[in-house]
């Protein structure tokens, strides 16, 4: 027999992948949830998936972008283009509500839900640059820990989905983090993690522990 | 702030709004070379074909009906652009300093494992494997794409997206034991 136990891969151990990169349904998500939660041996292979996931973005973020020829060359081409016929039939409502009907209620849900969380996060880091500017104003010798956003250790951090902006906020202050970046492309943070450099073994075991924080579904360290 | 939406820029787009253009380009460019870089390992061809790409969405705004993601109606433009290169060239050269990029900047495995980088050697890895797999695998984890959305992407039904994926996995674990690392799974 070809398929042998070790080969048989349930139903859920195939949605870990979406579940690290949080494009899974609620009811899925929950689904894998539960089944982490009393699985060890899914665990693990959930945290191979992190990790997969993890070196992914890296890899495509160290991949580059195009050069400003790619946009001259576009626009040359569409200048070259035919002009194009008046829009006589063109309205926007009417184009605006028959998109908005083409869309299932759980995709405008998620819509919603990301726009929410947006503004939240958007919030907490208003938040967080405030109470930082407000502690520069003070008294500090030489040897304080500096305030340039370029010093310190630093994290690539993806929040969970459904962490609301409280959630996040709590965490960050709990931990005495500071978001100093973001968000980036995958929907990244960078996360000042330490006001004062820290040996690469020590942002290690950091980022470690940070793994198994409910709230974040990615961490990775950054300069 | 609150950001023009894809579609609203789409639907701008349709009526011959040139902004919307470069917004809508400035917003999505990066990811859709390095989702055709990926493909065709080469940065020329990639930089020409996101200018195809973003023609394309130029010339069929007006077309689209909002069944997907904005994003996900690009990345199977620019997928059938990048395959058409492909079948033309199967035996297309890798440029020697693209492929050094896409091989990642790290170590050869031999010194990242003395380093103990199992990141760098998982990097290589994934670089190693077909583009099938890399496709599937950059779509899941960097273009952050649902089972549908792959499916619709890639043209191939939701079944088919979930264990590609998990055979993706499978090879990855593979290439990772040949240099040393075993992660004790399948």
């Amino acid at each position: 027999m070809n398929t042998t136990n070790k080969e048989a891969h349930s139903d859920i151990e195939e949605l870990l992948p979406w579940h690290a990169a949080g494009t899974l349904s609620r009811s899925d998500a929950r689904r894998v949830e539960e089944a982490l939660a009393g699985d060890p041996e899914l665990a693990h292979r959930y945290a191979l998936v992190r990790d997969e996931f993890g070196e992914t973005i890296h890899l495509n973020e160290t991949l580059g972008a195009p050069s400003a020829h790619a946009m001259e060359n576009l626009f040359a081409k569409i200048d070259a283009e035919p002009a194009r016929r008046p829009a006589m039939s063109f309205n926007l409502v009417a184009r605006a509500a028959e998109f908005f009907a083409s869309f299932s209620p759980r995709t405008l849900a998620f819509a919603g839900g990301a726009a929410v969380l947006a503004i939240l996060l958007q919030a907490g880091i208003i938040a967080s640059v405030v109470i930082k500017e407000k502690s520069v104003g003070g008294y500090e010798t030489a040897s304080a820990p500096s305030t340039d956003p370029g010093v310190g250790a630093f994290t690539l951090i993806r929040f969970a989905p459904q962490a609301s902006g409280d959630d996040i906020t709590k965490f960050l202050e709990a931990n005495k983090f500071s978001v100093t970046g973001g968000p980036m492309a995958g929907g990244l943070y960078k996360v000042r993690v330490s006001m004062t450099a820290l040996p690469k073994a020590d942002l290690a075991n950091l980022v470690k522990k940070l793994q198994g924080e409910r709230i974040v579904t990615f961490i990775a360290t950054t300069e | 702030m609150q950001t023009t939406s894809d579609e609203v820029l789409i639907a701008r787009i349709a009526g011959g709004d040139r902004l919307a253009m470069q917004v809508l380009f400035a917003r999505h460019h990066v990811r859709v070379y390095r989702f055709v870089l990926r493909l065709v390992r080469n940065e020329a061809t990639a930089e020409d074909l996101i200018s195809d790409v973003f023609l394309d969405i130029w010339r069929q705004a007006d077309k689209f009906e909002g069944r997907s993601a904005v994003s996900t109606w690009m990345l199977s433009i620019a997928r059938f652009k990048a395959l058409s290169v492909l079948r033309k060239r199967p035996e297309q050269e890798l440029d020697d300093e693209t492929a050094e990029r896409i091989e990642d900047q790290a170590d050869d495995p031999e010194t990242a494992l003395a380093k103990k980088d199992k990141g760098a050697v998982l990097r290589q890895c994934l670089s190693a494997l077909s583009a099938e797999h890399r496709e599937i695998v950059d779509l899941v984890y960097y273009h952050e794409k649902s089972v549908e959305e792959v499916a619709g992407i890639v043209g191939i039904p939701e079944a088919t997206v979930k264990t590609r994926m998990f055979y993706a996995r499978k090879k990855l674990s593979e290439l990772l034991k040949e240099r040393g690392i075993d992660r004790g799974w399948p």
